[in-house]
């Protein structure tokens, strides 16, 4: 995991519960509360989905919940923009495929 | 239904300016904004702001951002976060709490404080996982304290692309280019300096040609670049690749102008200041009665200036409701107006200066139509 520790005019980022969420199948930290994409970036992902038209990953542009560039299926939805959603533990994150598709 | 005397949307730099302002008069204000956190983008701008003392010159803008957070406790401005403003209708403001509870907002006066968005660029591979907006670098690395990468190209040498790229160095992200496509760099020279400085190329009259992704597509390995001629054609032999696993996009932005749009607030077009801006007079009072716009949604600039409108709209505002004199209020106004000419001045700021001239000018013309 990587995340910006040392810096010259920002004070140490306060302590943090650590949660872990799955990311598609997988077991993943997380600091409580951060947004989902902060995490994945932590761990190196750098895709959020699969694009409608061209079926190729795609990933967040704005990053502040505008774009929609950042989408993917949480806890059973789509759709959801992981730029301005926040981490719980035991969250259930996967890569979208397109729109998405809804629980019934 | 809840009903106020101003009703407030945004809580950024022109939103907060705005609510102070009518809260110094107590006047029942409501303040929404659709983020977690008030202070709109103030809180990832690590550099300190120029200008005077009025517009907190040497001060960080993450600083500022703490200012007017405290004073808004301290004058009891109520803010409601998580709420989106979803619609002006005639019965009232829609509005949508934590995703769930709808509210509808009567208001006496309404100040729209919406801001701006970045403007992508399109280009082959513009949508593939790395190639973001300047100010999502900024966000993730600033406020989220992750990196968007090893290595930055930044496409677009205004004070964002500079402002940006300076900031991911001070996170120990190398950055390994900035490319603008005119002749010379868009920014301030004190920006373009401290990037200069640390020996970042910066090319000028080249632009991107495309972006290369890794075997699976999953990121980027680099960019092509190629210098452009006087009409921004590329010309063919220029080509130059290099490796970089992010490409920032720092290529100016639009005003957020949907939800006054939508109610029929009459529109202008303005290149400079970021395309269509609502109409708008002295007062910054819309084409539809009692609908105020302040900062990045009236012209894209700066925070400062965002500022400074929020406060003009704030006394306008307060003015319209008849809760101070109209000598007290043309001498505040007087004022703010007096500060913005000194932030719209010089060779960067005379174009915005006579933009902002050049709206209320049209607005007259409807007016008198």
């Amino acid at each position: 995991m990587e995340r910006i520790v040392k810096h010259p005019i920002l004070d140490q980022q306060p302590e943090c519960k650590m949660v872990t969420i799955t990311v598609d199948g997988k077991p993943m930290e997380a600091r409580e509360g951060e947004p989902i994409l902060a995490a994945l970036l932590a761990n190196g992902v750098m895709a959020q989905n699969i694009t409608r038209k061209n079926h190729k990953p795609g990933g967040y542009f704005c990053g502040i919940g505008r774009c929609t560039g950042c989408v993917m299926t949480v806890n059973g939805d789509p759709n959801v923009r992981t730029c301005v959603t926040p981490v719980e533990a035991g969250m259930v994150v996967e890569t979208q495929d397109g729109l998405g598709k809804w629980r019934l | 239904m809840r009903e106020v005397d101003i009703l407030v949307i945004g809580a950024g730099p022109a939103g907060l300016s705005a609510a102070l302002e009518a809260a110094k008069h107590d006047i029942q204000v409501l303040v929404v904004d659709e983020n977690e956190q008030a202070g709109g983008q103030l809180f990832k701008q690590l550099h300190k702001f120029f200008g005077s003392e009025r517009h907190d010159a040497g001060v960080r803008g993450f600083d500022i951002g703490h200012k007017l957070l405290k004073a808004a406790e301290e004058q009891g401005v109520e803010i409601l976060l998580n709420t989106v403003a979803y619609g002006i209708f005639p019965e009232g403001v829609g509005l949508c709490v934590n995703g769930k509870e709808g509210v509808i907002v009567k208001a006496r006066k309404i100040i729209v404080a919406t801001g701006a968005s970045e403007n992508p660029l399109a280009f082959p591979g513009w949508t593939l996982p790395g190639v973001v907006g300047a100010g999502a670098i900024q966000t993730m690395v600033n406020v989220h304290r992750v990196p968007v990468g090893r290595k930055i190209l930044m496409i677009g040498s205004g004070n964002v692309g500079l402002i940006v790229s300076y900031q991911a160095m001070q996170a120990g992200i190398e950055v390994v280019g900035i490319v603008e496509a005119a002749p010379k760099v868009g920014g301030y020279a004190v920006h373009a300096a401290k990037v200069c400085r640390e020996g970042v190329p910066v090319y000028v009259s080249h632009t991107v040609l495309k972006a290369i992704p890794n075997e699976d597509e999953s990121g980027i390995t680099g960019a092509v670049i190629v210098q452009v001629d006087g009409k921004f054609q590329p010309i063919p032999g220029t080509e130059k690749f290099i490796e970089c696993d992010c490409i920032g996009i720092a290529v100016g932005l639009s005003p957020s102008i949907e939800l006054v749009a939508i109610p029929g607030v009459e529109m202008t077009y303005l290149g400079n200041m970021g395309g269509y801006i609502p109409l708008h007079d002295r007062n910054l009072m819309t084409t539809m009665d009692g609908v105020y716009i302040a900062g990045d949604v009236s012209g894209t600039e700066e925070a400062s200036t965002a500022l400074e409108e929020g406060r003009l709209a704030g006394i306008a505002a307060v003015a319209a409701l008849g809760r101070i004199s109209e000598k007290e209020a043309e001498r505040e106004k007087a004022a703010a107006w007096e500060s913005l000419r000194q932030l719209r001045s010089g060779p960067f700021g005379e174009g915005r200066y006579n933009a902002k001239e050049e709206i209320i000018k049209r607005m007259e013309v409807r007016n008198n139509a």
